[in-house]
């Protein structure tokens, strides 16, 4: 029987080998200095399943350090159990201090959702990545949507929002709503809901973007233009939650989960569970600011 | 309270952790040793081999055990596994010509250099269940094994030999269709880029190699069957053990060990391109880990479809083939469906919700018009 010496001694820092590593932060660093543009990479079989967030796990383990405090989110709660397990997985290979506070955490991945807190220029902000092709919906083939990016050619997908709008009397795209990055890529944010769009635009700090199963890599510098593809007389409009509020505070002006309680009775909830948290207990707060959310504030 | 019960997430995947292992041993019975399963679920052990990407009889063995039986799964921890281990060398190409052949038909001639050898198959059994597998018995096993030796004259033992194959004589006449000189001859190592696309052979047959048996079989099976054209000839099935050779850094040549292989070479005849061309032989080709025929047929008849790339054929297409084929990655997604999904699921409600008011508005808005027509004097 072979012995297997790495189970019984341990694994590299953060799993993944030093080569791996400096290849994907390699490809990272070529996202970065073309925002918006997928990055094709290695992407290293994981032990977590492909579409359970590898891409993201490759860019938090290939960036993280000893120094790092990691947070990790899956549709906004910090208690998921994709979550859970993922944080378990990092700590064990890193035994870095792991957190639920936003504002404390240094890394932050997440599925489906940016945190309702403001982000910082010290943080780098994950993404899990279903996919990252937000061409795939008009053309289903590969070599022809990376053509279609070289070019900038995106009529098919200004075609399709026109359709949308025609059919339904509205662009019917939810989670997941394509943007133009720095004026040049169409990207998809990954399925982040419509109210998190214009949180990426200008933000103070580094998104990355991975899609392991896709084997792509992209990212969204601080500061960067973001903008949700839109027409001069039909605007991009996020989640309309003004008739509703949060059951546990009654606030309403954060993304809200809808609930049903054991009588069929229907509730909200803040779904961003340490900005619940935080807000039930008075902690001071400092959300976004974008011009949907302000034009709430200012009604 | 209702679906937010994903809160205690941690204690929720320990327990559940703890009970699958719980599920596994449950009855009490003899833990299986790695050894059997290794040698008594041979198969197995090779698909998760191939489909896991790392040629090691006992870690499959140990991934088989672990995942209860599920070959998916047990590759899956195989190719996770793989992914902790550097890449020291690439080895040299092997050579199947050298192989102590186990099993070597041909379908296209009825005599071929060395014979036709059935070697160990199941093709002509008779799939009746056997129920005395059930009081299988050591001393039944023993006892098998003797009478089977004892069969064996020793004296009258043939020198090993390798043998020829069958594309040569084809080759030898001219009957093969050229390679096309403009084709892709880079050779990718999928598992350190990602594959792009046209993807080369050497990629599409990397990939193909890696892929799910029951996936290569519905794509192969679907261009024989009417969504294609494909109707290959075995030329030659071999399956049997090569030697591995490595290049040392000072250059020498270096014997590695030796792995268990199935090929096949499919013939197709194609016609060139050409107008009035001769049409020619072609062959497409599968190799894979262990004994497994079907793999390496449907690889085969995959190589010769792709090269004809055709949309209204899924087998011709590659994007469509090798990215549906590749088992782990389906598997993982097909199975994330399980994660909840209530954020993006409501950011699609909330549209939804207020396309239904905009059309019940609209409907209103039309009744009241109509109504006020009615009212109007003529």
């Amino acid at each position: 029987m072979v012995e297997n010496k790495k189970y019984v001694n341990k694994y590299n820092f953060a799993f993944i080998d030093e080569a791996t590593k400096k290849e994907i932060r390699r490809k990272l660093l070529k996202a970065v200095a073309i925002p918006g543009y997928q990055v094709p990479y290695s992407s290293p079989e994981m032990p977590i399943s492909r579409g359970w967030g590898t891409g993201g796990l490759h860019i938090t383990l290939a960036v993280i350090g000893k120094e790092d405090v990691f947070k990790i989110i899956d549709q906004g709660s910090d208690a998921s159990v994709n979550a859970c397990n993922l944080r378990e997985f990092v700590h064990m290979m890193t035994n870095c201090k792991t957190t639920f506070d936003t504002t404390e955490a240094t890394l932050i991945q997440t599925r489906h959702r940016i945190t309702e807190e403001e982000l910082n220029e010290k943080q780098i902000y994950i993404y899990q990545v279903p996919q990252p092709e937000p061409l795939r919906s008009v053309e289903r083939y590969e070599n022809k949507t990376r053509q279609m990016h070289g070019e900038a050619d995106y009529a098919k997908m200004w075609v399709s929002l026109y359709e949308s709008f025609v059919r339904h009397g509205d662009i019917m795209l939810g989670a997941g709503y394509p943007v133009k990055v720095n004026g040049r890529y169409i990207m998809a944010p990954s399925p982040i809901p419509k109210w998190d769009v214009p949180n990426i635009n200008d933000s103070k700090a580094l998104h990355l973007f991975g899609a392991g199963r896709e084997k792509r890599l992209y990212a969204v510098p601080p500061y960067t233009k973001v903008e949700p593809l839109e027409f001069d007389d039909v605007k991009f409009s996020v989640e309309d939650f003004s008739t509703y509020e949060c059951f546990k505070t009654g606030y309403n002006k954060a993304y809200l989960d809808e609930l049903y309680f054991d009588d069929g009775s229907k509730h909200f909830v803040i779904n961003d569970s340490n900005f619940l948290d935080k807000l039930v207990e008075h902690a001071p707060l400092k959300q976004h600011s974008n011009k949907y959310l302000n034009k709430l504030n200012e009604a | 309270m209702g679906y937010v019960a994903v809160k205690g997430g941690t204690d929720a995947i320990h327990n559940s952790q703890e009970l699958v292992e719980f599920y596994r041993l449950k009855n009490a019975t003899t833990p299986l040793d790695v050894k059997q399963i290794k040698s008594q679920l041979r198969l197995a052990i090779d698909k998760v081999m191939g489909e896991g990407g790392l040629y090691a009889p006992d870690y499959a063995g140990i991934a088989l055990k672990q995942a209860e039986g599920e070959v998916f799964e047990a590759a899956f921890i195989l190719r996770a596994f793989r992914t902790t281990l550097q890449r020291r060398y690439y080895s040299e190409t092997i050579n199947t010509r050298e192989m102590f052949i186990k099993r070597k038909i041909s379908a296209s001639f009825r005599e071929i250099p060395g014979g036709q050898v059935l070697g160990p198959t199941r093709d002509y059994t008779q799939r009746i269940l056997d129920t005395s597998k059930a009081g299988e018995t050591p001393e039944a096993v023993e006892k098998f094994l003797e009478t089977f030796e004892s069969k064996i004259n020793q004296d009258k033992l043939q020198t090993v030999k390798t043998y020829a194959k069958v594309i040569d004589l084809l080759k030898a006449e001219g009957l093969l269709k050229k390679v096309d000189p403009n084709e892709d001859h880079s050779l990718i190592d999928i598992t350190r880029e990602a594959i792009r696309f046209p993807a080369p052979r050497s990629a599409r047959l990397q990939m193909m190699c890696r892929a799910e048996t029951g996936g290569l079989m519905a794509m192969g099976y679907s261009s024989m069957r009417g969504f294609g054209s494909a109707h290959p000839t075995v030329g030659e099935l071999r399956y049997g053990s090569v030697p591995v050779r490595i290049k040392d850094p000072s250059g020498r040549i270096r014997y590695a060990g030796k792995i268990e292989v199935t090929e096949a070479e499919m013939i197709s005849s194609v016609s060139v391109g050409k107008k009035n061309a001769i049409p020619k032989f072609t062959i497409g080709y599968g190799l894979c880990f262990g004994q497994n025929d079907t793999k390496v047929i449907c690889m085969g008849i995959l190589d010769t479809t792709m090269r004809s790339p055709d949309v209204n054929a899924p087998a011709n297409d590659q994007e469509f083939v090798l990215y549906h084929t590749e088992g782990i990655e389906s598997m993982g997604f097909t199975n994330h469906l399980k994660l909840p999904h209530y954020v993006d699921f409501q950011s699609g409600l909330n549209s939804i919700r207020a396309a239904m008011n905009r059309n019940s508005d609209k409907k209103l808005a039309q009744k009241q018009e109509a109504e006020t027509a009615q009212l109007l004097p003529i």
